[in-house]
């Protein structure tokens, strides 16, 4: 019981930007952008939200406004960055698996090079006080709960509620709003979503923008909760993770929050394993290549029945029936 | 609409990274001479800071960083005309660096037939990871792409499992396998150098020339091919698809496979147990796309992106951080990828001109008339 309760924040603080990222994801695929450029919109987030609190530490601006602008400006970030692949695969036709592919190199290669270019040549950014970013909370009254207490509302940051709020947003937004039809209508038939009067390049590029400002925040909200700088392995591949928990998730809000903490725990597992008394006999390794095999097979379980929208990764064409 | 050739594509995207690039160093508060002069030393082994200096060296270096990349690009390639996306190079090096590894510690074999092995292993823990997602690609219609990228992440964490259990690790570091045979090892080719350009560049170009037979000249290319240009219209003509799209990824992770074995018989010499990529199969995907997919575009692309790689340390001398050249080659990707908009664009251009030249004639013609 005691180990259930150390994990499950772990477990929920990794599952965050996964499920973020998962959002991102979502948008862009229901509006018929295949988005893998999830990784590198994660890592410019990440980046922006670093060096905004660096400078704004350095101009003395109070720590309770800090970590909030540094939300924003990783969100605009993102959405900037992920304009890039907007005009590539809306306006110009292009691969979208090809113009993800760059955008990825594009942001690695960036981010390093803006990190020597800003702090005198190192690979890395300088470090930021723990303080001006978000600290743990315990939420009054909730938190004497007992059980969900301890799990859910001990310990926890406030970006893990705002990922909630996130997912249940995001729900409403697709399933219960006109847009959310015209979103979902263009990645599966943009064809005849067009012929009922949907601006479908206007439609995609709101998707797109949601996409780019979920995958900036949940950068952000990555190195905020996990880490004090930004170096090149603080995304690690996460954005393709963060693929995969969409897909687990079967293209679904909900699904995607189930399999955010699925993979959330699958992260943290490794860490307790030795406690375990089934576990600890595995490999480190193990761990780490369990998420990415649970993904295999689910696709594979799921394979005959893909909920993926049809459209998505398809060149719009308005003249082809 | 006027079509253009993959050359003239290639060509501008290329230019307009460079251009980018040097911008970018202006606006950055660095010196775009600089940058010249890094890229031309790397290529030609003359500083043009210091004329009359000439070092070989950098040439045989920058030789030495195209062979992988030219390898993992045939990999891309090739799946790629099978209509294929292949971004799973990572994973499939990672095999292959660690079955040549293996074979170059564990068996004792006489000298040239030892790397032949090395590498003929590496090839099949490459295509051994290319089997899935072509696999499921064919038969259950799974997008190749998350696949790969799940089969990348599996295979660096396997491999360094099996590292760690079945290879013997240097006491010293703890980060590597002890030092292979001397007998797997590729040598070097000119021993007067400190270049460490190996024997591994003829496996490059028996990679090319395999892969140009292979692709053009034979009936199982040519199936392969049509697969990749219509998959149901090369159904119907009787070709087994299922089979074809499981065998190219296979081989293309083959190719990539091998890129890992002569990285580690040429270079590293010992095994390596990885916790990061090294972004050589990234590296495959630009000089596919730049080459065209075809066998001496490969080539080309592989030298040029070669070069970008071989530049980092001359970069990091004037003070350029060498991500500038990951720069270029994102831009270098992105505008293949838009290679619409080019046409669009270089349409335009040449209807001004007609439309001048037209102009002009109009104008001709009537002072013949005076």
């Amino acid at each position: 019981m005691q180990l259930i309760y150390q994990m499950f924040p772990l477990a929920l603080m990794s599952a965050v930007p996964l499920i973020l990222g998962a959002l991102g994801g979502l948008y862009s695929e229901r509006c018929g952008i295949v988005n893998i450029a999830i990784d590198g919109t994660m890592q410019i987030g990440a980046f922006v939200a670093c060096i905004t609190i660096i400078f704004c530490e350095r101009a003395g601006i109070s720590n309770t406004i800090i970590p909030w602008f540094a939300l924003l400006t990783a969100i605009l970030s993102g959405m900037a960055f992920i304009a890039i692949h907007g005009v590539a695969s809306i306006h110009f036709r292009a691969d979208q698996t090809i113009s993800g592919t760059a955008l990825n190199v594009l942001a690695g290669g960036l981010t390093i090079y803006l990190c020597q270019i800003l702090f005198n040549g190192q690979k890395q950014t300088d470090y930021y006080a723990m303080t001006s970013s978000f600290t743990k909370i315990n939420v009054p009254i909730l938190q004497d709960i007992p059980f969900i207490g301890p799990i859910l509302f001990k310990n926890a940051y406030i970006t893990t509620y705002i990922a909630f709020f996130l997912v249940f947003a995001t729900w409403y937004i697709v399933y219960k709003t006109p847009f959310g039809l015209r979103l979902r209508s263009c990645g599966e038939f943009p064809q005849a979503s067009a012929s009922m009067g949907v601006n479908v390049t206007k439609t995609r590029w709101a998707g797109l923008m949601f996409s780019g400002a979920l995958s900036g925040l949940a950068g952000a909200v990555l190195i905020m909760t996990t880490s004090s700088y930004y170096y090149i392995g603080t995304v690690h591949g996460l954005g393709f993770v963060a693929i995969a928990t969409l897909i687990f998730g079967q293209w679904n809000p909900w699904g995607v929050l189930a399999g955010g903490i699925f993979f959330g725990f699958a992260q943290v597992l490794g860490y307790f394993s030795s406690s375990i008394p089934l576990l600890s006999g595995l490999p480190v390794e193990f761990y780490s290549i369990f998420p990415y095999i649970v993904t295999i097979l689910v696709l594979i379980l799921f394979s005959g029945k893909s909920a993926a929208p049809k459209a998505s990764g398809e060149i719009y064409d308005s003249g082809k029936r | 609409m006027k079509k253009y050739s993959h050359l003239t594509i290639s060509l501008i995207a290329v230019a307009t990274g460079l251009i980018f690039a040097f911008l970018l160093t202006l606006l950055t508060g660095k010196n775009p001479y600089d940058l010249l002069t890094a890229l031309v030393r790397s290529m030609t082994g003359f500083n043009l800071q210091n004329i009359g200096s000439f070092n070989i060296t950098y040439v045989l270096n920058w030789f030495l960083n195209a062979v992988p990349i030219i390898l993992t690009g045939l990999s891309v390639a090739f799946a790629y005309r099978t209509g294929l996306f292949n971004i799973g190079g990572e994973g499939q090096i990672i095999a292959g660096s660690t079955a040549a590894a293996a074979v170059a510690i564990l068996f004792d074999l006489p000298p040239v037939i030892h790397p032949i092995v090395c590498i003929l292993a590496a090839a099949l823990a490459g295509a051994l990871w290319g089997l899935l997602p072509g696999f499921l690609k064919a038969y259950r219609n799974i997008n190749e792409v998350v696949i790969c990228i799940m089969m990348n992440y599996s295979g660096m964490y396997f491999c360094s499992w099996f590292t760690k259990r079945f290879l013997p690790i240097d006491p010293n570091t703890n980060e590597r396998t002890i030092s292979i045979l001397k007998s797997a090892e590729l040598p070097q080719v000119f021993t007067s150098t400190t270049s460490q350009f190996n024997w591994g560049f003829l496996v490059a170009i028996i990679g090319l020339f395999v892969f140009w037979f292979i692709i053009e000249k034979t009936t199982f290319g040519y199936s392969l091919r049509a697969t990749g240009f219509n998959k149901e219209a090369a159904r119907f003509a009787g070709m087994k698809v299922e089979r074809n799209i499981t065998l190219s990824m296979m081989i293309a992770g083959a190719f990539s496979g091998i890129a890992g074995a002569v990285l580690i018989l040429g270079i590293y010499k010992y095994g390596r147990i990885f916790t990061t990529f090294d972004n050589y199969g990234f590296d495959g995907i630009s000089v596919a796309l730049v080459g065209g997919a075809q066998s001496i575009g490969v080539f080309l692309a592989g030298l040029l992106f070669g070069l970008f790689k071989a530049a980092s340390g001359n970069l990091q001398l004037f003070n350029i951080p060498k991500e500038i050249s990951e720069l270029i080659q994102a831009i270098i990707i992105y505008l293949v990828a838009i290679q619409y908009a080019i046409t669009l664009l270089l349409n335009k251009i040449n209807m001004k001109k007609n439309k001048n030249q037209l102009e002009n004639k109009v104008e001709g013609g009537n002072t013949s008339c005076n």
